[in-house]
């Protein structure tokens, strides 16, 4: 039987990765997600990993390339500023059909932006992020349990599908500290035939995302696609909150979710019945739930730690069914429910 | 005593192995190979050392050498 | 009569891309026959960089990541951290290591990364038409510097190896060039100088290596060599930059 520990969302996330059988991390130092690489740092080392801190963010998502390349379970971990400049590598990974696992502990943006926590990279995580016609698999945890199964899966979807998998969570997860259930270590990694290393018994293996042919890129951007079209029937991961009855549905994931479950308890405290439905996988988007509820809900409101990006998806979702409507506060303030909730009366108000 | 072999259809008609060989007995034929180039060949098979030099030199490595 | 030299295995046998009397198919031949005669193939790993070379995954016959312009220090990082018994080398141009991948290539040195280095040094853009390059010498022409580079306005060209072998990281550094049958033997000695002080487990090694680019020079291959010896290696003088021995 596992017991329960306290940890922090960012020390848990790390040590999910040394579990599920990660040994090479290679990053650079940002606010808010440092204590990934500290706590990696101090404990790869002891189960005989890498621990690496590069000389930028571009230099370690390569090294990444490098390691995932060459067979084992990479990791590497960074915020807004550090991601955007790892762009570049993660759509070579992507098209070289390297596994890896990258989080992002958004902060507040454009620019240098601010230190605290926000969801201004949704559009940029689900949307590719760098150049060239890809997806990541993208999950975003609320809570600190969450964000240990999910890191401990993500590794085991990356070597599946053999592509980058992206877990996304912000400067409220990465520093709240709540009890949690460490999963068993993994021993039994995958066997990669396609990696780099030594190569006596077998044809020499070559790991590039460059085709110069556009016959040939066309046929491996087919088949990258078939890929997501696999990802997208068998990884949508999402959950709800009393939605059974209610005329009002919140979108919002990560530590906007949390938020928003408190605003809905005051909220039916009040008699307004209002309900969740919290996306996991953001991608791929779980559309079907909000497609569901269409014929019960007179509105959707998406709430988000941003001007409005997943609202989008929510769009997409429904079609113009419905209205959907945002709130959400911007640069890393963090929303209080009660703000919420005075949003969503004005909503009902106005719906009546 | 030496003798090299060209392997016309790698050739480009670069002419660095005509100016490596000591004995200048590499020059371009005058016809050319499927790609377009005048390929190099060898002009006297008794003089050749089999020294090695325009092996040395040919970025295609279209040449063989024996001794 | 035996064959005394004919196509090393660890090349594939297809025709390469590169432009007729190129030097990198010569620095390909070498890297390839160093790579047989020690008898590592079966644990080498190359990394491609982006430049005319980036190809270069489809002439040799072994392991090969292909990484980004400027990255493959820190690609070839990843691979020799996961699997330090193998062999691994990059396989960098001008102005992927000199231009856009300084940072990578620097640090790499600077942690003495266990990786060789093969530098070639053509001065110029090779692959992209001919631009001007950190490496492009004071008054020489490229197509982004269609007057004669100007110092005033981009400064001096970068002696990159220089500066690795300031590192202490680095056990290694060379340059050497391909002219003759005598400076293309003692580029190879100096390629399997690297790959043996790698497998030794010795820190960083660079061997830079000034070449050619007849095409974007706009000369005849043989004039290009010369053009090479009489103008680069003025900037670049040729020779052992840090030896092994200086590493205490
Ligand atoms: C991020 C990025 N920027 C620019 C390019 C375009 N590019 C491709 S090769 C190259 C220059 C290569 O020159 P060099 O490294 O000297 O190699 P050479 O072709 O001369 O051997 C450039 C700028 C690229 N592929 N990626
Ligand atoms: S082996 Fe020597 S002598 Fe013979 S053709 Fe080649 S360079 Fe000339
Ligand atoms: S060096 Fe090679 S490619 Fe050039 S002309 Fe001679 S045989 Fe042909
Ligand atoms: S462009 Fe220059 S460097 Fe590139 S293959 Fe042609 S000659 Fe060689
Ligand atoms: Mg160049």
């Amino acid at each position: 039987m596992t017991t329960k520990v306290l940890m922090k969302g960012s020390e848990a996330i790390a040590e999910a990765a040394i579990l599920s059988g990660c040994r090479y991390f290679f990053g650079y130092p940002i606010t808010p997600q440092n204590e990934i690489p500290e706590y990696l740092a101090k404990h790869l080392p002891k189960v005989g990993g890498t621990f690496l801190q590069a000389e930028s963010e571009i230099s370690a998502i390569y090294m990444v390339l490098g390691g995932a390349a060459a067979g084992a379970r990479v990791m590497t971990s960074s915020s807004s500023p550090g991601i955007s400049l790892k762009q570049e590598g993660i759509s070579y990974m992507a098209g070289a059909e390297t596994p890896c696992v990258i989080v992002n502990i958004m902060r507040g943006g454009p620019g240098l932006g601010a230190i605290q926590g926000a969801q201004p990279d949704y559009w940029q995580a689900t949307r590719g992020g760098g150049h060239g016609d890809y997806r990541l698999l993208v999950l975003a945890p609320a809570t600190v349990q969450e964000a240990v199964d999910l890191t401990y899966q993500a590794f085991d979807l990356a070597d599946k599908y053999r592509n980058p998998v992206m877990i996304l969570g912000d400067g409220i997860l990465a520093q709240i500290m709540e009890p949690v259930e460490l999963p068993e270590a993994n021993n039994q990694l995958p066997d990669k035939a396609w990696a780099v290393g030594k190569n006596e018994n077998r044809p020499r293996n070559i790991v590039s995302s460059s085709y110069p042919k556009v016959d040939e890129l066309e046929k491996v951007s087919i088949r990258l696609h078939e890929r997501y079209a696999q990802i997208k029937k068998n990884e949508v991961r999402w959950d709800s909150y009393l939605t059974d009855d209610a005329e009002y549905v919140i979108a919002s994931y990560g530590s906007a979710a949390r938020i928003a479950k408190a605003a809905i308890k005051m909220a039916r405290a009040e008699g307004i019945k209002v309900g969740l439905i919290r996306p996991i996988s953001v991608w791929p988007f779980p559309t079907e739930p909000f497609q569901n509820i269409v014929p019960q809900t007179k509105f959707f409101l998406s709430f988000e730690m941003c001007t409005g990006q997943m609202i989008d998806d929510v769009r997409l979702a429904i079609g113009n069914e419905r209205p959907v409507y945002h709130y959400g506060r911007l640069g890393g303030v963090i929303p209080l429910p009660e703000e919420l909730l005075a949003k969503i009366k004005e909503l009902v108000k106005e719906a009546k | 005593m030496g003798l090299i072999k060209i392997r016309e259809e790698r050739c480009k008609g670069c002419t660095l192995c005509i100016n490596a060989c000591p004995k200048k007995i590499i020059a371009l034929a005058p016809y050319v190979n499927s790609k377009g180039y005048n390929p190099a060949t060898l002009t006297d098979e008794k003089a050749c050392t089999g020294c090695g030099f325009c092996y040395a030199f040919c970025p295609d490595i279209c040449i063989e050498v024996y001794r | 009569m035996d064959k005394v030299s004919s196509f090393p295995k660890t090349l594939v046998d297809v025709p390469m891309h590169y432009c007729p009397g190129c030097t990198h198919g010569i620095i390909h031949r070498l890297v390839a026959e160093v790579i047989e005669e020690m008898e590592i193939a079966f644990k080498t790993v190359g990394i491609a960089s982006v430049g005319c070379s980036c190809f270069c995954y489809d002439y040799f016959n072994f392991d090969v990541v292909a990484s980004a312009h400027g990255r493959a220090p820190a690609t070839a990082t990843g691979v020799k951290r996961v699997h330090p018994e193998c062999l691994v080398f990059t396989y960098q141009g001008d102005g992927d290591l000199a231009a856009i991948g300084t940072a990578e290539i620097i640090h790499a040195a600077v942690r003495g990364e266990k990786i060789s280095v093969i530098f070639v040094n053509n001065g110029i853009y090779g692959m992209t038409g001919g631009q001007m390059a950190p490496t492009t010498l004071p008054e020489m022409k490229a197509t982004t510097s269609p007057y004669g580079r100007s110092t005033a306005l981009t400064g001096y060209p970068i002696k990159m190896t220089e500066m690795l072998a300031l590192q202490d990281g680095c056990v290694y550094a060379e340059r050497t060039k391909i002219s003759s049958v005598a400076t293309i033997n003692k580029t190879k000695k100096a390629i399997r100088k690297s790959f043996e002080l790698q497998i030794a487990g010795k820190g960083f090694s660079v061997v830079e290596i000034l070449s050619t680019c007849p095409t974007n020079w706009g000369m005849e291959p043989l004039e290009s060599i010369k053009w090479m010896e009489e103008n680069l290696e003025t900037y670049y003088p040729v020779g052992l930059i840090k030896d092994e021995k200086e590493v205490k």
